[in-house]
Protein backbone atom coordinates (compact mmCIF):
# COMPACT_ATOMS: atom_id res chain seq x y z
CA UNK A 1 0.00 0.00 0.00
CA UNK A 2 2.79 2.40 0.91
CA UNK A 3 4.28 1.76 -2.54
CA UNK A 4 1.21 3.34 -4.14
CA UNK A 5 1.00 6.18 -1.62
CA UNK A 6 4.66 7.07 -2.09
CA UNK A 7 4.54 6.92 -5.87
CA UNK A 8 1.24 8.80 -5.88
CA UNK A 9 2.62 11.66 -3.80
CA UNK A 10 5.69 12.00 -6.00
CA UNK A 11 3.90 11.71 -9.34
CA UNK A 12 1.02 13.99 -8.32
CA UNK A 13 3.50 16.38 -6.71
CA UNK A 14 5.70 16.71 -9.80
CA UNK A 15 2.67 16.88 -12.09
CA UNK A 16 0.90 19.59 -10.08
CA UNK A 17 4.22 21.40 -9.73
CA UNK A 18 4.64 21.52 -13.51
CA UNK A 19 1.04 22.70 -13.99
CA UNK A 20 1.50 25.36 -11.30
CA UNK A 21 4.72 26.56 -12.85
CA UNK A 22 6.63 25.70 -9.70
CA UNK A 23 9.13 23.29 -11.23
CA UNK A 24 12.13 24.93 -9.62
CA UNK A 25 10.58 25.01 -6.15
CA UNK A 26 9.62 21.36 -6.47
CA UNK A 27 13.10 20.34 -7.55
CA UNK A 28 14.63 22.32 -4.71
CA UNK A 29 12.18 20.76 -2.24
CA UNK A 30 13.09 17.25 -3.41
CA UNK A 31 16.78 17.82 -2.86
CA UNK A 32 16.40 19.75 0.41
CA UNK A 33 14.02 17.19 1.88
CA UNK A 34 16.55 14.40 1.50
CA UNK A 35 18.93 16.38 3.69
CA UNK A 36 16.13 17.28 6.09
CA UNK A 37 15.30 13.60 6.57
CA UNK A 38 18.81 12.89 7.77
CA UNK A 39 18.64 15.95 10.06
CA UNK A 40 15.36 14.68 11.47
CA UNK A 41 16.90 11.27 12.07
CA UNK A 42 19.83 12.83 13.90
CA UNK A 43 17.45 15.09 15.82
CA UNK A 44 15.56 11.99 16.97
CA UNK A 45 18.72 10.14 17.90
CA UNK A 46 19.35 11.72 21.29
CA UNK A 47 15.91 11.38 22.77
CA UNK A 48 15.37 7.92 21.27
CA UNK A 49 18.59 6.70 22.95
CA UNK A 50 17.58 8.30 26.22
CA UNK A 51 14.20 6.66 26.03
CA UNK A 52 15.22 3.17 24.90
CA UNK A 53 17.98 3.26 27.54
CA UNK A 54 15.57 4.15 30.31
CA UNK A 55 13.07 1.58 29.11
CA UNK A 56 15.77 -1.07 29.11
CA UNK A 57 16.16 -0.42 32.85
CA UNK A 58 12.38 -0.78 33.20
CA UNK A 59 12.45 -4.07 31.29
CA UNK A 60 15.40 -5.54 33.20
CA UNK A 61 13.89 -4.63 36.57
CA UNK A 62 10.71 -6.51 35.77
CA UNK A 63 8.34 -3.56 35.27
CA UNK A 64 6.56 -5.47 32.53
CA UNK A 65 5.61 -8.14 35.07
CA UNK A 66 4.21 -5.50 37.45
CA UNK A 67 2.13 -3.95 34.69
CA UNK A 68 1.00 -7.39 33.51
CA UNK A 69 -0.24 -8.28 36.98
CA UNK A 70 -2.21 -5.03 37.17
CA UNK A 71 -3.77 -5.69 33.75
CA UNK A 72 -4.90 -9.30 34.44
CA UNK A 73 -8.42 -8.57 35.79
CA UNK A 74 -9.24 -6.27 32.87
CA UNK A 75 -8.03 -8.86 30.39
CA UNK A 76 -10.33 -11.54 31.77
CA UNK A 77 -13.25 -9.34 30.78
CA UNK A 78 -11.79 -8.54 27.35
CA UNK A 79 -10.82 -12.13 26.47
CA UNK A 80 -13.50 -14.39 27.98
CA UNK A 81 -12.63 -17.19 25.52
CA UNK A 82 -9.08 -17.72 26.74
CA UNK A 83 -8.68 -20.26 29.57
CA UNK A 84 -7.18 -18.83 32.77
CA UNK A 85 -3.70 -20.37 32.65
CA UNK A 86 -3.31 -20.49 28.86
CA UNK A 87 0.04 -19.13 27.53
CA UNK A 88 -1.91 -16.88 25.11
CA UNK A 89 -2.95 -14.68 28.04
CA UNK A 90 0.64 -14.27 29.21
CA UNK A 91 1.84 -13.28 25.75
CA UNK A 92 -1.02 -10.79 25.29
CA UNK A 93 -0.37 -9.13 28.64
CA UNK A 94 3.36 -8.86 28.02
CA UNK A 95 2.79 -7.44 24.54
CA UNK A 96 0.41 -4.77 25.85
CA UNK A 97 2.83 -3.89 28.66
CA UNK A 98 5.70 -3.58 26.16
CA UNK A 99 3.58 -1.34 23.92
CA UNK A 100 2.62 0.78 26.90
CA UNK A 101 6.28 1.37 27.71
CA UNK A 102 7.08 2.05 24.05
CA UNK A 103 9.32 -1.04 23.73
CA UNK A 104 8.60 -1.57 20.05
CA UNK A 105 11.35 -4.16 19.60
CA UNK A 106 10.04 -6.30 22.45
CA UNK A 107 6.38 -5.82 21.58
CA UNK A 108 6.37 -7.33 18.09
CA UNK A 109 7.80 -10.80 18.92
CA UNK A 110 5.47 -11.00 21.95
CA UNK A 111 2.54 -10.04 19.75
CA UNK A 112 3.40 -12.70 17.18
CA UNK A 113 3.71 -15.24 20.01
CA UNK A 114 0.28 -14.20 21.26
CA UNK A 115 -1.19 -14.68 17.78
CA UNK A 116 0.25 -18.19 17.42
CA UNK A 117 -1.07 -19.14 20.88
CA UNK A 118 -4.49 -17.73 19.97
CA UNK A 119 -4.38 -19.71 16.74
CA UNK A 120 -4.05 -22.93 18.78
CA UNK A 121 -7.39 -22.11 20.41
CA UNK A 122 -8.96 -21.39 17.02
CA UNK A 123 -11.27 -23.98 15.47
CA UNK A 124 -11.50 -22.35 12.02
CA UNK A 125 -7.87 -21.79 11.13
CA UNK A 126 -8.43 -19.20 8.40
CA UNK A 127 -10.92 -17.07 10.34
CA UNK A 128 -10.10 -14.67 13.16
CA UNK A 129 -11.53 -15.41 16.61
CA UNK A 130 -13.12 -12.74 18.81
CA UNK A 131 -10.00 -12.79 20.98
CA UNK A 132 -7.75 -12.13 17.98
CA UNK A 133 -9.90 -9.21 16.84
CA UNK A 134 -9.90 -7.73 20.35
CA UNK A 135 -6.15 -8.18 20.67
CA UNK A 136 -5.46 -6.38 17.41
CA UNK A 137 -7.87 -3.56 18.17
CA UNK A 138 -6.09 -3.01 21.50
CA UNK A 139 -2.79 -3.08 19.67
CA UNK A 140 -3.74 -0.48 17.06
CA UNK A 141 -5.20 1.87 19.68
CA UNK A 142 -2.13 1.33 21.88
CA UNK A 143 -1.82 3.56 24.92
CA UNK A 144 1.71 4.90 25.19
CA UNK A 145 3.21 6.15 28.42
CA UNK A 146 5.54 8.66 26.74
CA UNK A 147 5.25 9.53 23.02
CA UNK A 148 9.03 9.93 22.72
CA UNK A 149 9.23 10.43 18.94
CA UNK A 150 6.71 13.26 18.93
CA UNK A 151 8.47 14.97 21.82
CA UNK A 152 11.74 14.72 19.88
CA UNK A 153 10.20 16.35 16.79
CA UNK A 154 8.69 19.14 18.89
CA UNK A 155 12.06 19.73 20.54
CA UNK A 156 13.77 19.88 17.16
CA UNK A 157 11.45 22.66 16.00
CA UNK A 158 12.06 24.69 19.18
CA UNK A 159 8.84 24.08 21.06
CA UNK A 160 8.66 26.10 24.30
CA UNK A 161 7.22 23.07 26.00
CA UNK A 162 7.78 19.87 24.00
CA UNK A 163 6.27 17.52 26.59
CA UNK A 164 3.03 19.48 27.06
CA UNK A 165 1.20 17.07 24.73
CA UNK A 166 1.67 14.04 27.01
CA UNK A 167 -1.63 14.72 28.79
CA UNK A 168 -3.61 15.18 25.58
CA UNK A 169 -2.04 12.04 24.09
CA UNK A 170 -3.20 10.06 27.12
CA UNK A 171 -6.74 11.46 26.88
CA UNK A 172 -6.98 10.73 23.15
CA UNK A 173 -5.56 7.22 23.39
CA UNK A 174 -7.77 6.26 26.33
CA UNK A 175 -10.82 7.45 24.35
CA UNK A 176 -9.61 5.46 21.32
CA UNK A 177 -9.04 2.31 23.36
CA UNK A 178 -12.46 2.49 24.99
CA UNK A 179 -14.10 3.13 21.61
CA UNK A 180 -12.20 0.21 20.10
CA UNK A 181 -13.23 -2.16 22.91
CA UNK A 182 -16.89 -1.14 22.65
CA UNK A 183 -16.80 -1.42 18.86
CA UNK A 184 -15.21 -4.88 19.00
CA UNK A 185 -17.65 -6.17 21.65
CA UNK A 186 -20.71 -4.76 19.85
CA UNK A 187 -19.64 -5.97 16.40
CA UNK A 188 -18.91 -9.43 17.76
CA UNK A 189 -22.35 -9.61 19.42
CA UNK A 190 -24.13 -8.35 16.30
CA UNK A 191 -22.36 -10.78 13.99
CA UNK A 192 -22.92 -13.83 16.16
CA UNK A 193 -26.62 -13.01 16.54
CA UNK A 194 -26.82 -12.71 12.74
CA UNK A 195 -25.26 -16.13 12.32
CA UNK A 196 -27.69 -17.83 14.69
CA UNK A 197 -30.78 -16.31 13.07
CA UNK B 1 -7.72 21.60 32.59
CA UNK B 2 -4.67 22.95 34.39
CA UNK B 3 -4.42 19.45 35.87
CA UNK B 4 -3.62 17.94 32.45
CA UNK B 5 -0.81 20.46 31.97
CA UNK B 6 0.62 19.66 35.40
CA UNK B 7 0.48 15.93 34.68
CA UNK B 8 2.32 16.52 31.39
CA UNK B 9 5.12 18.47 33.00
CA UNK B 10 5.65 16.01 35.87
CA UNK B 11 5.30 12.87 33.71
CA UNK B 12 8.91 12.57 32.58
CA UNK B 13 10.64 13.29 35.92
CA UNK B 14 8.10 11.01 37.60
CA UNK B 15 8.75 8.13 35.22
CA UNK B 16 12.51 8.55 35.59
CA UNK B 17 12.26 8.38 39.38
CA UNK B 18 9.95 5.36 39.37
CA UNK B 19 12.04 3.38 36.88
CA UNK B 20 15.36 4.22 38.54
CA UNK B 21 13.85 3.45 41.94
CA UNK B 22 12.54 0.04 40.89
CA UNK B 23 15.84 -0.65 39.09
CA UNK B 24 17.93 0.04 42.18
CA UNK B 25 15.49 -1.91 44.35
CA UNK B 26 15.80 -4.88 41.99
CA UNK B 27 19.62 -4.66 41.96
CA UNK B 28 19.85 -3.71 38.29
CA UNK B 29 23.14 -2.08 37.23
CA UNK B 30 21.22 0.93 36.04
CA UNK B 31 23.84 2.80 34.04
CA UNK B 32 25.19 -0.27 32.22
CA UNK B 33 21.69 -1.39 31.35
CA UNK B 34 20.83 2.14 30.23
CA UNK B 35 23.78 2.25 27.83
CA UNK B 36 22.87 -1.15 26.44
CA UNK B 37 19.33 0.00 25.77
CA UNK B 38 20.48 3.31 24.28
CA UNK B 39 22.46 1.36 21.67
CA UNK B 40 19.19 -0.12 20.53
CA UNK B 41 17.89 3.43 20.08
CA UNK B 42 20.76 4.21 17.71
CA UNK B 43 20.02 1.09 15.69
CA UNK B 44 16.31 1.94 15.46
CA UNK B 45 16.91 5.49 14.27
CA UNK B 46 19.61 4.52 11.78
CA UNK B 47 17.28 1.84 10.41
CA UNK B 48 14.47 4.32 9.67
CA UNK B 49 16.64 7.02 8.04
CA UNK B 50 16.50 5.52 4.50
CA UNK B 51 12.70 5.32 4.55
CA UNK B 52 12.53 8.81 6.06
CA UNK B 53 14.60 10.12 3.14
CA UNK B 54 12.20 8.59 0.62
CA UNK B 55 9.11 9.78 2.44
CA UNK B 56 10.31 13.29 3.32
CA UNK B 57 11.21 13.85 -0.33
CA UNK B 58 7.70 12.77 -1.32
CA UNK B 59 6.11 15.03 1.32
CA UNK B 60 8.41 17.92 0.37
CA UNK B 61 7.55 17.63 -3.33
CA UNK B 62 3.88 17.27 -2.50
CA UNK B 63 3.91 20.47 -0.43
CA UNK B 64 6.13 22.60 -2.68
CA UNK B 65 4.07 21.80 -5.78
CA UNK B 66 0.88 23.07 -4.18
CA UNK B 67 -0.67 19.60 -4.24
CA UNK B 68 -0.83 19.52 -0.43
CA UNK B 69 -2.79 22.77 -0.42
CA UNK B 70 -5.18 21.29 -2.97
CA UNK B 71 -5.68 18.21 -0.80
CA UNK B 72 -6.23 20.35 2.30
CA UNK B 73 -8.68 22.50 0.34
CA UNK B 74 -10.54 19.47 -1.03
CA UNK B 75 -10.93 17.85 2.39
CA UNK B 76 -11.99 21.08 4.11
CA UNK B 77 -15.73 20.11 4.19
CA UNK B 78 -14.91 16.80 5.93
CA UNK B 79 -12.50 18.58 8.28
CA UNK B 80 -14.99 21.24 9.30
CA UNK B 81 -17.72 18.60 9.68
CA UNK B 82 -15.52 16.68 12.14
CA UNK B 83 -14.12 19.85 13.71
CA UNK B 84 -10.53 19.04 12.71
CA UNK B 85 -8.15 21.82 11.58
CA UNK B 86 -7.76 21.20 7.84
CA UNK B 87 -3.95 21.31 7.97
CA UNK B 88 -4.13 18.14 10.11
CA UNK B 89 -6.27 16.21 7.60
CA UNK B 90 -3.40 14.75 5.55
CA UNK B 91 -2.04 13.19 8.73
CA UNK B 92 -5.45 11.76 9.61
CA UNK B 93 -5.40 9.87 6.30
CA UNK B 94 -1.76 8.84 6.51
CA UNK B 95 -1.63 7.66 10.13
CA UNK B 96 -3.37 4.28 9.65
CA UNK B 97 -1.31 3.52 6.53
CA UNK B 98 2.31 4.12 7.49
CA UNK B 99 4.20 5.07 10.63
CA UNK B 100 7.29 6.49 8.93
CA UNK B 101 5.23 8.41 6.36
CA UNK B 102 3.25 9.90 9.26
CA UNK B 103 6.50 10.84 10.94
CA UNK B 104 7.61 12.64 7.78
CA UNK B 105 4.24 14.43 7.57
CA UNK B 106 4.17 15.42 11.25
CA UNK B 107 7.63 16.87 10.96
CA UNK B 108 6.59 18.79 7.84
CA UNK B 109 3.35 20.10 9.38
CA UNK B 110 5.10 21.13 12.60
CA UNK B 111 7.82 22.90 10.65
CA UNK B 112 5.22 24.78 8.59
CA UNK B 113 2.85 25.71 11.44
CA UNK B 114 5.10 25.79 14.51
CA UNK B 115 5.12 23.18 17.30
CA UNK B 116 3.20 25.38 19.74
CA UNK B 117 0.44 26.40 17.33
CA UNK B 118 -2.97 24.77 17.67
CA UNK B 119 -2.35 22.66 14.55
CA UNK B 120 1.10 21.70 15.83
CA UNK B 121 -0.35 20.48 19.12
CA UNK B 122 -3.18 18.61 17.41
CA UNK B 123 -0.90 16.73 15.01
CA UNK B 124 1.49 15.92 17.88
CA UNK B 125 -1.39 14.45 19.86
CA UNK B 126 -2.74 12.54 16.86
CA UNK B 127 0.69 11.09 16.11
CA UNK B 128 1.15 9.93 19.71
CA UNK B 129 -2.27 8.42 20.21
CA UNK B 130 -2.72 6.02 17.28
CA UNK B 131 -0.87 3.19 15.64
CA UNK B 132 -0.36 2.07 12.08
CA UNK B 133 -3.45 -0.07 11.61
CA UNK B 134 -2.88 -1.66 8.20
CA UNK B 135 0.69 -2.68 8.93
CA UNK B 136 -0.14 -4.25 12.29
CA UNK B 137 -3.12 -6.17 10.91
CA UNK B 138 -1.12 -7.46 7.93
CA UNK B 139 1.84 -8.63 9.99
CA UNK B 140 -0.10 -10.15 12.89
CA UNK B 141 -2.82 -11.91 10.91
CA UNK B 142 -0.36 -12.86 8.19
CA UNK B 143 1.91 -14.59 10.72
CA UNK B 144 -0.74 -17.23 11.49
CA UNK B 145 -2.40 -17.41 8.08
CA UNK B 146 -5.77 -15.82 8.94
CA UNK B 147 -7.66 -14.84 5.78
CA UNK B 148 -11.01 -13.71 7.19
CA UNK B 149 -10.33 -10.91 9.70
CA UNK B 150 -14.08 -10.30 10.30
CA UNK B 151 -14.79 -6.97 12.04
CA UNK B 152 -11.21 -6.16 13.09
CA UNK B 153 -10.56 -3.44 10.50
CA UNK B 154 -13.90 -1.75 11.15
CA UNK B 155 -13.35 -1.69 14.92
CA UNK B 156 -9.76 -0.46 14.50
CA UNK B 157 -10.85 2.34 12.17
CA UNK B 158 -13.59 3.36 14.61
CA UNK B 159 -10.94 3.59 17.35
CA UNK B 160 -8.72 5.58 14.99
CA UNK B 161 -11.48 8.07 14.12
CA UNK B 162 -12.31 8.52 17.80
CA UNK B 163 -8.67 9.19 18.59
CA UNK B 164 -8.48 11.86 15.88
CA UNK B 165 -11.58 13.65 17.13
CA UNK B 166 -10.52 13.22 20.76
CA UNK B 167 -7.10 14.70 19.94
CA UNK B 168 -8.72 17.88 18.64
CA UNK B 169 -11.15 18.13 21.55
CA UNK B 170 -8.47 17.44 24.15
CA UNK B 171 -6.17 20.11 22.66
CA UNK B 172 -9.03 22.59 22.53
CA UNK B 173 -9.92 21.93 26.17
CA UNK B 174 -6.37 21.93 27.51
CA UNK B 175 -4.71 24.64 25.42
CA UNK B 176 -7.68 26.63 24.11
CA UNK B 177 -7.80 27.63 20.44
Amino acid sequence: MLNYVWMGMLVIGFFVGILNGRVEEVTKAAINSAGKAVELGIGLLGIMCLWTGLMNIAEKSGMMQYISRALKPVLKFLFPDIPEKHPAMGAIVMNLAANFLGLGNAATPLGLKAMSELQKLNRHKDTATDSMCMFLVLNTAAIQLIPATVIAIRTKFNSQNPEEIIGTVWIASICATIAGIIAAKVLSAVRSKGRRA
Amino acid sequence: MEAVKIVSSYAIPGIFLVILGVGVYRDVKVFDVFVDGAKEGVATVVRIIPSLVGLMVAVGVFRASGALDLLIYATRPVASFLGIPSEAMPLAFMRPISGSASLALVSDIIEANGPDSFVGRVVSTMMGSTETIFYTLTVYFGSVGIKNIRYTLVAALIADTVSIIASVLACRMVFGM
